[in-house]
């Protein structure tokens, strides 16, 4: 047992592609600490599906059972026979009904009900002249998803019910026209750009946050020490670091993207391919950057302080949660800097438009640029001595 | 490439601070190729941050030297192929298993054949049947046969070892130490930091740094010879208001109690033996003139160093 009696046979020790066998040394080591964190290990599926399913349904599902007022200024059989079809349809639960305007504007105002239809005088006599009257759905538009998917139900349901009224017979055409005014908030986003984008939210989380703490935690545990006095350079480390999370990242991706097509039906018209690699490139650089932050920070708190610091900004200056094209010239510089704002502009245009590489030159080329500085940041920063 | 003379480690005025409080002061020392030197010195004397000089992962902020032969300041890269350094703390990683922590070393350091080694050193260790636990869930003692494990298995010619035994059992301890016989018996050179007077007594040679300055070295014999101190053992039933009576009489520099006798000791001879001479007509008392003893000597040269430097 002891190493008197057996001196060490001596090891051929190999100098070529020595980068390639230390990264490759580090690369494993990663991967069974990862494999060994269970925690995390679940984290890098749950995180992913757990964000999807609950922002995807919060914003796609179509809301049923709105709360409703109507402003009645006729008491016709064709009124009731609408409103009748409207409530049929689900989306309106009809908890007022009123006959002056201005109520009508303070239920809407006061938010008790999302939704108004006004029925004005003389709208059956009008119809049966086909005079094509107007009927005003006004909808409360602050929250423009749960008011555009009811809206644009309206003019199909309200056709459809009508087709079957005795008094009106099977019309080639609306013999009314359906005037809806989305309120407070005219432009309603459309919900088929969240899941696209909810793939870079997700993905700019996670990564950033696994290589974040990657550095500290060995300097935290005290192995920092002994990985130092080792003949291993800083680009080894950090490719060790990085390329395990690439793989993670990659299968973090595959999954928002499966769940995005097959549970929301959000459709894929570009090349998978494409999206596939491009979405290597955005994680890599997400994983850069988080490296570059571990090798910034004294301890895991400032890790995730700083990551936080970068997260934030990228959700609301990279055109996720806000239209791009309308913020100020100032914010737009800072949101053309983040990662994020390049890839949405990728992945958006890769799923719904179709996009190809010869479009989305610019944004990848951001992305492979942005990777560059921040590994050039922390090759240099990675302190090679106790110093 | 080493200097060709026999000597591993040769710095010379090394200097080291931290936030303006010099951790190593201006130290000197040389270590012969194939010798176990050890590094003796009180908490905080800077054993660790010169153990950290030597192996370039720490840069002095003055002074120059080389270890097997490169220059310290430039050729960081070179020494770290060719030493092993065991930190104080355990820094394998916890979460890796016995196994996969040596394979990582062994491919860390281009190992031809880092699963051969890996299997070679557990077998060496006495660890097989152990492999897969987890190097976190050892007991002190495997953990440090482990590091140690860890840091000769890419062959280094010098081990740099940081206080390997703090806190391991006697019997774990002695293994240790016959391993390191062993290992010395190989060529390699060894530079182990410890506060335990036995095994300062089992090195070849001993430095005795306190506050950042080096104030002995040789080997033990030599030492002692220098200190020029004067000790009495004193025996008796009625010790127990002695050391009160004698500390800070002229010529008492140090009065330690060890087990049931009481050393008495002081550079000055006359000095010392006219302050002790009331007790020692004493009949319950035994006085008897002897040689200090290693830690008598670190205790004083301890307690010198504290009037000069703080």
């Amino acid at each position: 047992m002891s190493a008197v009696d057996h001196p060490t046979p001596l090891h051929e020790i190999r100098e070529r592609f020595g980068f390639l066998r230390r990264s490759y040394a580090m690369l494993i080591k990663e991967f069974i600490q990862l494999r060994r964190d269970r925690v995390s290990f679940a984290m890098i599926v749950m995180l992913p599906v757990m964000q999807l399913l609950l922002f995807g349904y919060a914003i796609n599902t179509t809301p049923h059972r709105l709360p409703s007022a109507v402003l009645l200024q006729e008491d016709s059989d064709l009124a009731r026979s609408i409103l009748k079809a409207l409530e049929n349809t689900a989306y309106f639960r009809f908890l007022y009904e009123v006959h002056d305007v201005d109520d009508f504007d303070n239920l809407l105002k006061s938010g008790k009900v999302l939704f108004g239809v006004e029925i004005p005088r003389g709208f059956e006599r009008a119809v049966r002249r086909g005079d094509r009257p107007a009927l005003l759905v006004a909808a409360d538009a602050t929250d423009p998803v749960a008011a555009s998917s009811a809206i644009g139900s309206l003019g199909m349901v309200v056709q459809t019910a009508l087709k079957h009224d005795l008094y009106i017979g099977d019309p080639p055409e609306m013999p009314f026209e359906i005037r809806a005014h989305a309120r407070y908030n005219p432009a309603a986003a459309s919900s088929l750009n969240i899941v696209p984008g909810l793939v870079g939210t997700i993905l700019t989380m996670t990564m950033l946050i696994f290589t974040a703490l990657s550095v500290t935690r060995e300097v935290e545990r005290g192995t920092m020490e002994s990985l130092l006095s080792m003949p291993i350079k800083p680009v080894e480390v950090m490719f060790g670091k990085i390329i395990p999370y690439v793989l993670v990242g990659f299968v973090q991706a595959f999954l928002i993207i499966s769940i995005g097509v097959f549970l929301f039906g959000v459709p894929v018209l570009g090349n998978l391919f494409l999206l596939a690699l491009l979405s290597t490139l955005f994680i890599t650089t997400n994983l850069s950057i988080g490296y570059t932050i571990s090798t910034l920070v004294q301890n895991q708190l400032q890790a995730m302080q700083m990551s936080m610091m970068f997260f934030l900004p990228s959700i609301l200056l990279s055109g996720f949660m806000f239209p791009f094209a309308g913020m100020p010239a100032w914010a737009q510089f800072v949101g053309e800097a983040l990662p994020l704002t390049h890839y949405l502009r990728i992945v958006r245009a890769i799923m719904l438009k179709g996009a190809t590489m010869q479009n989305l030159r610019f944004d990848a080329l951001a992305l492979a640029a942005l990777m560059l500085i921040a590994m050039t940041i922390a090759v240099t920063r990675f302190r090679r001595t106790l110093d | 490439m080493n200097g060709g003379n026999g000597i591993a480690i040769d710095v010379k005025g090394l200097t080291k601070s931290f936030g303006g409080r010099e951790v190593v002061h201006d130290l000197s020392m040389q270590v012969k190729r194939g010798s176990i030197y050890g590094f003796l010195g009180p908490n905080g004397s800077g054993k660790t941050t010169t153990i950290r000089i030597l192996c370039g992962l720490l840069t002095p902020d003055s002074g120059e030297g080389t270890c097997l032969g490169y220059d310290i300041r430039r050729d960081a890269e070179k020494i770290k192929r060719q030493v092993g350094y065991m930190t104080q703390r355990f820094s394998l990683y916890q979460d890796l298993s016995v196994r996969e922590n040596l394979e990582f070393v062994a491919r860390l350091y281009g190992l031809a054949d880092a699963r051969g080694a890996a299997r070679d050193m557990i077998k060496r260790l006495g660890l097989s049947g152990r492999e897969e636990q987890l190097a976190g869930e050892l007991s002190g003692g495997w953990k440090q046969r482990l590091a140690l494990g860890a840091c000769t298995l890419p062959s280094p010619k010098l081990l740099l070892l940081d206080e390997p035994t703090a806190g391991v059992d006697p019997k774990a301890r002695r293994d240790f130490w016959n391993e390191i016989h062993a290992l010395a018996a190989d060529g390699l050179t060894v530079l182990v930091s410890t506060h335990y007077m036995d095994e300062a007594e089992r090195c070849h040679e001993i430095a005795y740094i306190a506050y950042g300055h080096l104030l002995a070295h040789g080997t033990v014999e030599e030492v002692i010879a220098k200190s020029a101190l004067t000790t009495y053992t004193v025996t008796g039933e009625d010790l127990n208001g002695l050391p009160g009576a004698l500390t800070g009489k002229p010529g008492v520099d140090m009065v330690a109690p060890f087990g049931t006798s009481l050393h008495v000791s002081g550079r000055d001879v006359a000095a010392l033996e006219a302050s002790i001479a009331p007790w020692r007509e004493k009949s319950t008392l035994h006085w008897q003139k002897s040689a200090p003893s290693l830690e008598d000597v670190f205790i004083e040269l301890m307690s010198r160093s504290t009037d000069n430097f703080q």
